[in-house]
């Protein structure tokens, strides 16, 4: 089966700063991936180049087979839906409103039902009519990532199973809703649909990722299963962390960091 | 509190099993009918009163104006200056009102007005200077055009200065309030400076002119002045009507409403160009009017909910609303005499503003 999503060979360098270099990667339906990487590594920019917002400096990207540069905004919409870190709403919209606009020109009724499996699913049906501004942090991130999810079945419902990007999604909820949302999105690629999702604990991405991708100062340092981004080694190199490795009953690695790296080694 | 208040009204709506979209017709209308009853009473007071019973007469309905000097007085007041005063105020609360809103949507921040920034008086500027440059020995040939060369100047002024604004205020797709209120204080004060030099070398005709710009003023309302107006509006409504959608989702910031497909680049074109036509056809009409362009759409939100599908209309009939109401007070309130309406709207819109300043401060930090 070919690949949904194919990067050549990108590249992303700003006034001189080469954020990202060079970086192959090839992804199916139905995966699974986890970008993990120190502070600075590129993962956000990378992330950013394989949604279409950033045009890479060098190398090629395709969707489909087709040169990604090459969709208008519209359609792009319809294969690929990215939740961003941050996002602030500064207008008092109501919780529907906002998962409503992940529907874009889909018709009114068809979105409705949409809109209310995505409430449903984050937890947030009983706050459909509150303004989104007045709800906790990692409650508006809920209701962002429910609009995201609407935008994802109204394209795969046109296109079939499409590509779901996430930049650190859990960044600012609790742990439950952080398994949440994780196994929801778990539940999408049991469907099909590709996932590449940022994630800074690497516990949580070995737990639900079944292709872990290790970014180290702009490279792809590591691209495998879990047991090859789990090595004490690689986690000395790229975090700069000792780490002891342990695994739990059904064979996933999970890590405890043990000391620092020692005084006077500057990164 | 009024978000309370909506909430409830909200629920009650959904619990009663009624779409949004009675209410919206039914905003629509109500404004309709506001506007309509304010544009009566303006029609009927001023330097010469028109009682309400004689107002049909006057407006030449029944009666025969050449067996009645009284009916003829009526209908002179009525036809030649307050009909056009009264339309043109409409419109250019109309022009304001929207074009705020659509500066709102674009920076998403609910304190942009185009006045507050110096968009407005990037546009008197160069009206300014059109007025200096025409009536001076360089300009001579251009004398002629001087009445049409003002809406354009105006306009390329103010679309000169949202140009300048966007760049600076907005970087990485990112808008900061803060840089974005200083920005404009500094382009306003640029323009000021400039209008300042202007005032210094014009001469006692083209210093009464050039006053006027910067106070505003619809005294110079006339039928021509309207013939040039109401396409500008008639266009810019239509126009409103394909960025509405997208005007709501760049509240998510300019990345998210690109992946969730608008084209932000177009977007931001539309609405900068529209903005600038808009503010600069208000401009070359009645000078600079602060505040419209604040009060309006931040009223509306509290009620009707901040989707532009509805704003954007219900924000040109309210500010229409707003500037009769405003334009029948400046007119009578010292009459014969006639206020300046710029001050007066800077009056109520300025601590207005103040007020939701310190209402975001606790929401949000600059």
């Amino acid at each position: 089966m070919s690949a949904l999503l194919e990067a050549q060979a990108i590249s992303m360098t700003v006034s001189g700063a080469t954020l990202v270099d060079a970086v192959s990667l090839q992804i199916g339906a139905g995966e699974m991936v986890a970008i993990v990487g120190p502070n600075g590594a590129g993962k956000s920019t990378l992330l950013r180049m394989l949604s279409g917002d950033l045009r890479p400096s060098r190398g090629t990207l395709r969707l489909r087979q087709r040169d990604l540069n090459t969709y208008r905004p519209r359609e792009l919409a319809q294969h690929r839906a990215m939740l961003s870190q941050h996002v602030n709403v500064s207008f008092p919209f109501t919780v529907e409103e906002i998962v409503s606009m992940g529907a874009g020109e889909s018709p009114r009724t068809a979105a409705r039902g949409l809109v209310r499996a995505a409430l449903d699913e984050v937890g947030l049906a009983p706050f459909r009519s509150r303004q989104l501004p007045t709800l906790s942090g990692g409650e508006q991130q809920r209701a962002h990532f429910a609009r995201v999810l609407v935008q994802l079945a109204c394209g795969e419902a046109l296109h079939g199973p499409g590509l779901l990007l996430l930049d650190e999604p859990t960044s600012s909820l609790d742990l439950r809703h952080q398994i949440d949302l994780v196994e929801t999105a778990r539940r999408r690629a049991k469907r099909g649909t590709a996932v590449i999702a940022i994630l800074h604990d690497l516990n949580l991405a070995m737990r639900f990722a079944d292709r872990i991708l290790l970014l180290h100062r702009g490279r792809l340092a590591v691209d495998g299963d879990r047991a090859a981004a789990m090595r004490a080694e690689t986690l000395r190199k790229t975090f700069e962390i000792d780490a002891a490795i342990e695994y739990t009953g059904d064979g996933v690695p999970f890590l405890l960091p043990q000391t620092m790296r020692p005084a006077g080694q500057a990164t | 509190m009024s978000a309370l208040a909506e909430r409830s009204a909200r629920a009650k709506q959904r619990r009663a099993g009624m779409s949004p979209r009675p209410a919206a017709t039914l905003t629509l209308l109500c404004l309709f009918a506001a506007l309509a009853g304010t544009a009566l009473i303006a029609l009927t007071v001023g330097a010469a009163g028109i009682p309400l019973a004689r107002l049909p007469a006057a407006l030449g309905l029944w009666g025969d104006a050449v067996t009645s000097p009284l009916l003829a007085r009526d209908q002179l007041v009525v036809w030649s200056i307050r009909i056009p005063r009264i339309a043109a105020a409409a419109m250019v609360g109309a022009l304001l009102a929207v074009s705020g809103t659509i500066m709102q949507g674009l920076f998403r921040n609910p304190l942009a007005d185009p006045a507050l920034v110096g968009v407005s008086s990037g546009g008197a500027f160069a009206a300014a200077a059109a007025i200096v440059f025409t009536d001076s020995h360089l300009g001579e040939s251009l004398r002629f055009l001087q009445h049409q060369l003002l809406p354009v100047a105006a306009f390329a002024g103010s679309l000169v200065t949202t140009i300048v604004l966007y760049g600076i205020a907005s970087r990485g797709g990112r808008t900061s309030i803060a840089i974005f209120l200083l920005a404009g204080l500094a382009i306003a004060a640029i323009a000021n400076a400039g209008i300042g030099l202007l005032v210094f070398v014009a001469d006692d005709r083209q210093l009464r002119d050039i006053t006027f710009w910067m106070l505003g003023s619809l005294s110079g309302a006339t039928w021509s002045k309207l013939t040039a107006l109401a396409p500008v509006l008639a266009a810019a409504l239509i126009a409103c009507v394909p960025i509405a959608r997208g005007l709501d989702v760049l509240v998510l910031g300019e990345a998210e409403a690109f992946h969730s497909g608008v084209d932000v680049e177009r977007l931001k074109q539309m609405s900068i160009v529209l903005v600038s036509a808009m503010t600069g056809v208000a401009v070359s009409v009645c000078g600079v009017v602060g505040f419209v362009g604040i009060v309006v759409p931040h009223l509306l939100r509290l009620v009707i909910g901040p989707a532009h599908r509805l704003l954007l209309p219900a924000s040109a009939l309210l500010g229409a609303i707003l500037l009769v109401g405003a334009d029948t007070v400046a007119r009578t309130i010292v009459a014969p005499a006639e206020m300046p309406i710029g001050i007066l709207t800077a009056a109520i819109g300025a601590p207005f503003f103040l007020a939701m300043l310190l209402r975001q401060r606790n929401l949000v930090s600059l």
